[in-house]
């Protein structure tokens, strides 16, 4: 990509947010989150972004995206997963090894039910949500 | 299908204790009852962290928080919230609550956090500069080179009234002002990310999940300052940090956010990214200088400060990650909205790296102003494993302990200053009452003694003393005399050491004979460690009337040091037992115990 002007970065930040605000990867419907920064990573982060993989490869889902983000605060419960699924309110999982990944997909993305004693809280607002108008 | 609502009941001990799973069935129940279970999903969570406000239900998608319910609740929650769509007022928490102290009076939140500085962490993928553009993200740039002059910037950064968050906390708009100011074709701009105190990592997951907000602050203070170049100084221990800020580097090249000729506006800037060993008093800015030049990490008196007089010579504005995190969106939303967040002394937020013995670890951003009792108790969900609270570490090891009567204090500066304390950058680590506060101290200038980098000697042979003082009583060595030779050398130290590290090495130790003297006294009058942590003034012991000789200690015990056979009263010999406190732990009666 060449160097970008002024109204180029413009125009590209107005269509990058409302595809981060639907959290629209490509056209998928459903997003995976994983929290891979080094405290989630030594608490097993890779582990569950593998078990998230292959169950989307086990059920054979392709409206499923799997990226990955920072440290999301919770370290007690590390790692830590956001869902994001379309008519379901966005959750924040927590101890996510590979079998609640797997559970995670089956449950959530494909049934949209939560899965139990996993859920968390997002544990603060920010300048974009909540506050900052 | 899609269901309507979710029902999220709190399943963390406090809440379970406090009659959650009541409420859980009960809510199970209703729905069946008022034929509403098709459409509703209960879930049990983990901790919400709001322990003294529990049992919590938060129903989604309407977001609605209540707070102490009863398991007689369940009904009206079902019939008004989910039948009827009305929110239950009367459970409803109260939003104001947690405002009370911090005065954010535009920000709608129940939760104790609001997050400037971790804005993106969690949420935007680090290594994709399109997510951070779309939140916002090089808009602050933007406005800066087409819409301020530097005088500008500087004047609201003054308005905002942002303070270093390395630890000193000087203003930040008067070290970019002296920069402007000097006359100079070279300039430079540094970020600190030398983060070394024991228990923080609040500027790694900053660099690990929002590199560009440094990149983009960077930029600016280039601008304002008259700099072309910028180094991150960061720590080799931190290859994940590393590895995301050189890929938010080479794509903020790529789309000509850094390099020559930025967006069009003629201003050019670049950063370099330069690796530290990991020595704690690089952390210290003009020791960091000396680092990013090649030479060996050591400090050198000030002034000249090096706003004026810097890396290479040159005039240099140097801040920390968090300090650098909090630019763009002071920028981008005004001074005076930032101000508004805050005490009269300190604006804005702090981030916070809550360890120890807590329930609910993590790293939390909370505004200033908030109390140490909110942070450790209503977002830390309180002790681990119902023991006491006995105090909090703030500072790292430059840092005091803060004791249960003033858990009330709201933080900021001055007010933990004012403690015995300081904010240092943000480490806060939690003690119970099995915790030593000698023993702790030792650690800590253990630390900095380690750390010391031998230049001046008040540091090198007053730290080195201070130590040998504290190991001499934790070994029941300790004579009454000694108390007041650490006071005294501590004074010294503070006066006479060149660089923050050695000024603030004896704080530990200061804060902990004004708060826990008693302590102390325990183990040099009594020869007593009341903790149960110092080895030397322990003993480990059976009680005759709850052994029941199962030989489970004495399998395990390393030395054999557990005499007694089977179905007989055992015995720890004094003289061969190292201490281990393995018997303690295996004991399945409560027999074993510490004096």
């Amino acid at each position: 990509m060449a160097k970008m002007t002024l109204e180029a970065l413009r125009a590209l930040r107005e269509e990058k947010k409302s595809a981060l605000n639907k959290r629209d990867v490509e056209g998928k419907t459903a997003q995976i989150v994983v929290g891979m920064g080094t405290c989630g990573i030594a608490a097993g982060a890779k582990g569950a972004l593998d078990g998230f993989l292959a169950a989307i490869d086990e059920y054979k889902l392709d409206n499923v995206a799997v990226t990955q983000t920072g440290c999301m605060g919770l370290c007690y419960v590390e790692p830590t997963v956001e869902v994001i699924v379309e008519g379901m309110p966005n959750v924040i999982y927590g101890k996510v090894d590979a079998e609640v990944a797997k559970k995670i997909v089956k449950d959530h993305v494909m049934h949209k039910q939560m899965v139990s004693e996993h859920v968390f809280d997002r544990p603060a607002a920010d300048i974009f949500n909540g506050g900052g108008k | 299908m899609a269901l309507r609502n979710y029902i999220l009941v709190c399943g963390g001990t406090g809440c379970e204790s406090a009659g959650a799973d009541s409420i859980y069935k009960n809510l199970i129940s209703e729905c069946e009852l008022q034929g509403v279970a098709d459409e509703v999903q209960i879930i049990k969570t983990g901790c919400f962290g709001f322990c003294e406000q529990g049992p919590i239900v938060k129903i989604l998608p309407e977001d609605s928080f209540y707070v102490q319910v009863k398991p007689e609740d369940a009904k009206e929650l079902v019939s008004e919230h989910i039948v009827k769509g009305r929110e239950v007022a009367r459970l409803l928490y109260n939003k104001n609550e947690s405002k009370k102290h911090a005065k954010v009076e535009d920000i709608e939140f129940y939760q104790k956090q609001f997050r400037i500085v971790l804005r993106n962490c969690g949420f935007i993928n680090p290594e994709n500069i399109d997510e951070y553009v779309a939140r916002e993200g090089y808009a602050a740039l933007e406005k800066v080179l087409f819409e301020m002059t530097p005088d500008d910037v500087i004047n609201e950064l003054k308005v905002a009234g942002l303070r270093g968050r390395g630890g000193a906390g000087f203003p930040s708009w008067m070290k970019w002002n002296f920069t402007k100011q000097v006359e100079d074709d070279v300039k430079y701009v540094v970020c600190n990310a030398d983060e070394g105190d024991p228990g923080a990592y609040m500027d790694r997951s900053t660099l690990e999940g929002d590199p560009h907000s440094i990149l983009e602050a960077m930029t600016i203070a280039g601008y304002t300052c008259g700099a072309s170049k910028g180094y991150i100084y960061i720590r080799a221990e931190y290859p994940l940090a590393i590895k995301r800020l050189e890929i938010a580097m080479g794509q903020a090249r790529e789309y000509g956010l850094l390099g020559e000729d930025i967006l069009g506006s003629g201003f050019g800037f670049d950063i370099e990214i330069r690796l530290g060993a990991g020595a704690f008093v690089c952390g210290e800015e003009t020791a960091l200088l000396a680092s990013i030049e090649g030479e060996r990490g050591m400090p050198r008196p000030r002034p000249p400060f090096p706003a004026v007089k810097g890396l290479w010579g040159r005039p240099t504005v140097i801040n920390n990650v968090e300090t650098w995190a909090n630019i763009p969106v002071i920028l981008l939303k005004g001074g005076e909205w930032f101000s508004k967040i805050g005490t009269d002394d300190s604006k804005g937020t702090k981030v916070f790296a809550l360890t120890g013995k807590i329930r609910n670890s993590g790293l939390v951003e909370v505004p200033m102003g908030t109390t140490l009792r909110e942070i450790i108790f209503d977002i830390g969900g309180g002790i681990a494993n119902g023991r006491e609270f006995k105090a909090v570490q703030t500072g790292g090891p430059s840092g005091g302990v803060i004791t249960k009567e003033h858990l009330d204090t709201p933080i900021d500066y001055g007010s933990l200053t004012g403690l015995g304390s300081m904010m240092g950058s943000g480490g806060m680590i939690v003690m119970d009452e099995d915790d030593c506060i000698v023993d702790v101290t030792k650690f800590y200038l253990g630390f900095s003694v380690d750390e010391s980098c031998g230049k001046c000697s008040p540091c090198r042979i007053g730290g080195r003393s201070l130590y040998n003082l504290l190991d001499k009583i934790t070994k029941g060595d300790g004579e009454m005399e000694d108390i007041d030779k650490m006071k005294e050398i501590g004074a010294a130290m503070k006066k006479a050491s060149l660089c923050g590290l050695g000024q603030t090495a004896p704080n530990p130790i200061l804060s902990t004979l004004h708060y826990f003297e008693k302590e102390y006294l325990a183990h040099i009058k009594d020869k007593r460690c009341p903790a149960g942590k110092c080895k030397e003034l322990i003993s480990y012991n059976i009680l005759a009337d709850k052994c029941i000789g199962c030989t489970a200690c004495a399998r395990k015990c390393p030395v054999d040091a557990i005499i007694g056979e089977r179905r007989q009263l055992h015995r720890i010999d004094p003289d061969l037992c190292i201490k281990c406190g393995v018997c303690l732990e295996t004991c399945k009666f409560g027999a074993v115990f510490v004096r």
